[in-house]
């Protein structure tokens, strides 16, 4: 069950034809071998397995590749990649050829060179739509191959009428399959990567297309608006719903009082837009940016993390407590996180009997969205029917989420519009804003202060450490038992990692979990997140109390809606920037968050759990199933 | 249905000569493993589906496969326009064909075979039933067939659905495995991880009819047919303008002019070899011979009489690929819409110098890039044709008035 490598080099989702450790797995005997490669006259020794395209990057030989992703299984399909290989025929395509003896090969011999330029010809014959009017304008791959690999004028001809309509019934995700090259890259996304499996391709030859079941809208299918095939997609076919003019008009609007709140993960990658390398962290020169673009208060999404913290943990600790003192056997443990809401309509799709097992808790951004139309406005005597509250979100399902009919608990919608990183980027340099050369600000008083328990949510396995920094004080009185508060054992790129805390010694009220050993289960991506709860099927995770899940791989750090392009090394890169980011803040524990402590005693006086955190901060969930409407009549 | 005729008045060469049924396997078992591999590698037999890969070499990397799961897969998925000898084969010499598979199964250690039978041919599903259930009944198929202990094996009988590139051997696989039938990438190769990831053996139709007879009569009386590359001899489906048509055995060597002979097509213009996927030979090269090392085929032998317009049958050609094409890779499937175009440019004499020779240029990329065979071929007719045929059609001097696809 336990998935140790990184994504890109786990295949094992992939179906056999496609995973790239195949020539090696059938002789375990010759695995490691080293094997003499000449490329382009450079020699280098490389496992027997090794593809042509990664013996080529050793080399530091550029390659063009269009279906190849790192995080995803090999295709072959492109044919962008072909090499010249000594003694065969025909070429091949490097990215899945692999080596299995010594030979030499050339990446841009007259044939490759001929091949190369005739197979973008033909990949731009049927890419209908100009750049300029692209959302991947000068972040595209066909744009960038076009450009490095000759093509001056359409060879082959150019398709100057759309042949499909744009599919924009997502409240997340867009899809113009006019600009679709058939990479497949959002079908293994979709289908190894995330094993949702919404999309595939349909017809054959010409016709071939990537369709939905049945062709059908993606709001009628089980989508669960992660948009990982956003993140991978070489093209414009596929894009996030993007809602900036509509905030534009908001800001625009004197009479509207419009905040922002924005989530950690966005912060740790925004720079990337702006040139910056991933791992750069720019929260207060955004704030900067924010302000200036004319958001009338910014606040940090970092505080509801809190809040969160609380409320699950809290929740976290009553069903324990029914559970094991009351013995009430209706109690769904272990009880999942509901943050992600990619993950959350996972759940509702696939596994709809266990809904009972997710946190009643609303995500962060809801709960923010929530307090800001009642507490803040009452606070600062604004109407909350002039606010429009706005959220920057690494993710796309953030999108749908706000959309939800339950989401309107402060007699309002909650949060109106969720930007991805990607969309607030292009904004601020609508506004000719320079980020990285900003001075910083901070964030606006009251909802400005998060700690650094929420601001890691943003990595994988972190809503489970801030959770557990809690939970643990909480029962104990002391803080967790690890060097820096760094609960090391949840952090990680592992796709599913387990941890075990025991507890010594409780205080009189959690007296009950004394002698228990806390155990915790983290898992990233709906595949893992698919692993996980076949586990739960199978009942074999009664012993384990609390499970994190985040819908995207690495977490909302490699979210749907963060730039492009991604991969695991960038994801990391990430990942440490907010970790790095968080142990400079002087509070790091979600129970000590000074605002949190206020709001508990101004407002939500019955506490955490309480009636009215009930009604503001905690939702439903619906058991939606795999089917959807009705079967389609062909 | 054409009638199976031999060549050279009625002598029986081959596949149709006279063999006890079933003496091959009695002989498998009597000589064991070993000497069934040698006898098939040394016997030369290369695939009889067009690609030509030594038979004994595919067995034998099979047999050295340490998996526990075996397979054996007859390729019946006979889609090559302009061929039928297998459909013989299935209707009329069904021991023969079954034979060689459970010799092969006999000798890779498998257990399971599948005969993956064209979708259009499911009115021959009760023939194969019957055969297969009458093999049974006489446990050559079953648990310890003919009381060699440990000798399991039997076949499964499955459908296509009417895919031309499940005859692809990686794509049949994934059809067989229940997916989308599209060409693997290669290597790895089937004989390591075909299906279900296991090693297998796919031969097509007329490749395992030839084992019994190796088996039984020896490589040296199989060697003595044919040429020193080919070895063996060749069903030929013969089609088109030939007042006999029919399927017809003949020796490899044979050259396209004695073809025409025996079908009585001596006036044709052209003959295209090898199918869709083939080459069309012009009347100066009928003096080419038929084998591996000349012109390879599957079988097909499609005859052209004088009246035919050569364009038109470029174009059927390209039809039919642009419909089975997978859709899988850019060149094959963004690349046979574009020969269609330059074809209709060329018949309406719209097509210039220049822009023939970017046709030409992507032809070669469609045969050098393409994913599977069949991509690779693709435009292998189309070129063959409009090559051989430049007074069918006139080319613009200039480029001015060069039309491409808009739309």
């Amino acid at each position: 069950m336990d998935s140790k490598k990184p994504f890109g080099q786990d295949t094992s989702r992939a179906p056999v034809s496609q995973r790239t450790s195949r020539a090696v797995e059938q002789d375990d005997k010759v695995l490691g071998n080293l094997v003499k490669v000449v490329i382009d006259d450079m020699e280098i020794k490389v496992p027997l397995g090794t593809t042509l395209l990664e013996a080529a990057r050793k080399l530091n030989i550029k390659i063009p590749t269009l279906c190849q992703h790192d995080d995803l299984c090999l295709a072959g399909v492109c044919r962008v990649c072909v090499v010249e290989v000594e003694g065969q025929r025909t070429l091949q395509a490097s990215c899945s050829y692999p080596v299995f003896n010594p030979m030499k090969v050339w990446t841009y011999s007259p044939k490759v060179r001929r091949a190369r330029r005739n197979i973008i010809q033909l990949l731009l014959r049927n890419h209908y739509g100009e750049c300029y009017s692209c959302a991947r304008n000068n972040n595209c791959e066909l744009q960038s191959l076009a450009k490095e690999y000759g093509v001056t004028t359409y060879k082959f001809g150019h398709i100057d009428k759309s042949r499909y309509d744009k599919d924009q019934s997502s409240y997340s995700v867009e899809r113009d399959m006019n600009k679709c090259v058939l990479c497949r890259r959002c079908v293994r996304t979709c289908i190894d990567l995330q094993e949702v499996g919404v999309l595939e391709a349909a017809h054959r030859g010409s016709s071939t297309k990537i369709e939905t079941y049945q062709d059908r809208p993606l709001n009628e299918v089980v989508c669960i608006n992660c948009g990982q095939c956003i993140n991978r997609c070489p093209t414009g076919a596929l894009k996030a719903k993007d809602p900036a003019q509509d905030v534009w008009d908001a800001i625009d609007d004197p009479t509207k009082h419009v905040i922002i709140q924005t989530a950690p993960s966005p912060r740790a990658a925004i720079g990337e837009a702006f040139g910056l390398p991933a791992g750069t962290s720019v929260t207060k020169k955004l704030n900067t940016a924010l302000k200036r673009m004319g958001f009338d208060k910014v606040f940090d999404t970092n505080f509801t993390a809190d809040l969160t913290i609380v409320e699950e943990g809290t929740e976290l600790l009553l069903r324990l407590k029914k559970a094991l003192v009351e013995k009430d056997k209706s109690v769904a443990l272990p009880q999942f996180t509901s943050c992600s809401p990619g993950w959350v309509k996972f759940i509702e799709h696939f596994y709809p009997e266990k809904l009972n097992h997710v946190s009643s808790a609303k995500s962060p951004q809801q709960m923010f969205g929530a307090i800001v139309k009642t507490w803040y406005a009452k606070k600062h005597k604004i109407d909350a029917k002039n606010i429009v509250s706005v959220s920057l979100m690494p993710c796309s399902a953030k999108k749908f989420e706000c959309e939800r009919p339950e989401m309107n608990d402060s007699g309002f919608k909650d949060v109106d519009y969720a930007l991805t990183t990607r969309e607030l980027a292009g904004m601020i340099k609508e506004c000719g804003i320079d980020l990285p050369k900003l001075p910083e600000s901070d964030f606006d008083d009251p909802l400005g202060i998060g700690t650094g328990a929420a601001l890691i949510f943003g990595a994988t396995g972190g809503v489970m450490e801030a959770a557990i920094r809690t939970a643990y004080e909480l029962v104990t009185g002391q803080e967790v038992p690890f060097d820096k508060l760094r609960i090391i054992p949840v952090r990680g790129m592992e796709g599913i990692r387990k941890a075990e805390l025991p507890i010594k010694k409780a205080k009189d009220e959690w007296k009950f979990l004394e002698g228990a050993t806390l155990k915790v289960m983290v898992g990233h991506g709906t595949a893992n997140a698919k692993k996980i709860m076949d586990l739960l099927c199978e009942g074999k995770l009664s012993d384990y109390h609390f499970v994190e899940i985040m819908a995207c791989p690495g977490g909302c750090l490699g979210g749907g809606g963060q730039p492009i392009p991604t991969s695991p090394e960038i994801r990391e890169a990430r990942a440490k920037a907010i970790y790095a980011e968080e142990e400079s803040l002087s509070i790091r524990k979600s129970h000590e968050n000074p605002i949190v402590k206020t709001i508990y005693k101004e407002f939500l006086t019955e506490g955490p759990c309480g009636h009215l955190s009930h009604k503001l901060l905690h939702t439903s969930y619906t058991p939606r199933g795999k089917w959807i409407g009705k079967l389609k009549k062909k | 249905m054409p009638k199976t005729k031999s060549a050279k008045n009625n002598d029986k060469l081959i596949i149709f000569s006279d063999i006890e049924p079933f003496s091959g396997i009695k002989k498998a078992i009597q000589s064991g493993r070993r000497d069934v591999l040698e006898t098939v590698r040394d016997s030369n037999l290369k695939g009889r589906g067009g690609a030509g890969f030594p038979t004994g070499v595919k067995w034998n990397l099979a047999a050295a496969a340490t998996s526990e799961k075996k397979y054996v897969v007859c390729n019946a998925d006979e889609g090559e326009p302009g061929t039928f000898k297998d459909r013989i084969l299935i209707t009329e010499h069904a021991k023969l064909f079954l034979e060689g598979m459970i010799i092969a199964g006999f000798a890779i250690g498998s257990d399971q075979g599948f005969i993956y039978l064209r979708g259009e041919y499911r009115s021959f599903l009760p023939i194969l039933e019957k055969e297969i259930s009458l093999l049974r009944k006489n446990n050559l198929l079953g648990k310890n067939i003919l009381g060699k202990k440990g000798f399991n094996f039997d076949i499964e009988l499955r459908l296509g659905v009417g895919a031309y590139v499940c005859g692809e051997e990686t794509a049949l696989i994934e059809s067989l495995e229940g997916n989308r039938g599209e060409p693997r990438n290669r290597p790895p190769f089937p004989v390591n991880t075909g299906f279900n990831g296991n090693p297998t053996v796919i031969n097509n139709v007329e490749t395992f009819a030839n084992i019994p007879h190796v088996i039984t009569k020896g490589a040296e009386w199989f060697k003595s047919f044919g040429t020193d590359k080919s070895a063996g001899t060749k069903l030929l489906s013969i089609s088109g303008d030939c007042k006999k048509p029919g399927v017809y055995e003949v020796p490899f060597g044979i050259s396209v002019k004695e073809v025409l002979k025996l079908c009585a097509g001596q006036d044709a213009k052209a003959v295209q070899i090898g199918g869709a996927s083939g080459v069309c030979v012009v009347k100066k090269d009928f003096n080419r011979k038929i084998a591996f090392e000349d012109l390879s085929t599957g079988g097909s032998v499609i005859i052209f009489g004088k009246r035919r317009k050569m364009l038109e049958v470029a174009g059927n050609f390209l039809e039919f690929f642009k419909e089975e094409s997978c859709g899988q890779c850019t060149p094959c499937r963004e690349g046979i819409p574009v020969l269609t175009e330059a074809l209709s440019l060329l018949k309406n004499g719209e097509c210039s110098k220049e822009y023939l020779k970017d046709i030409f240029s992507l032809a070669e990329t469609m045969e050098l890039a393409s994913k599977c065979g069949l991509g690779q071929s693709s435009a292998k007719a189309f070129v063959s044709i409009i090559n051989n045929f430049k007074d069918e059609y006139n080319l613009l001097k200039s480029d001015n008035k060069r039309k491409v696809f808009n739309g």
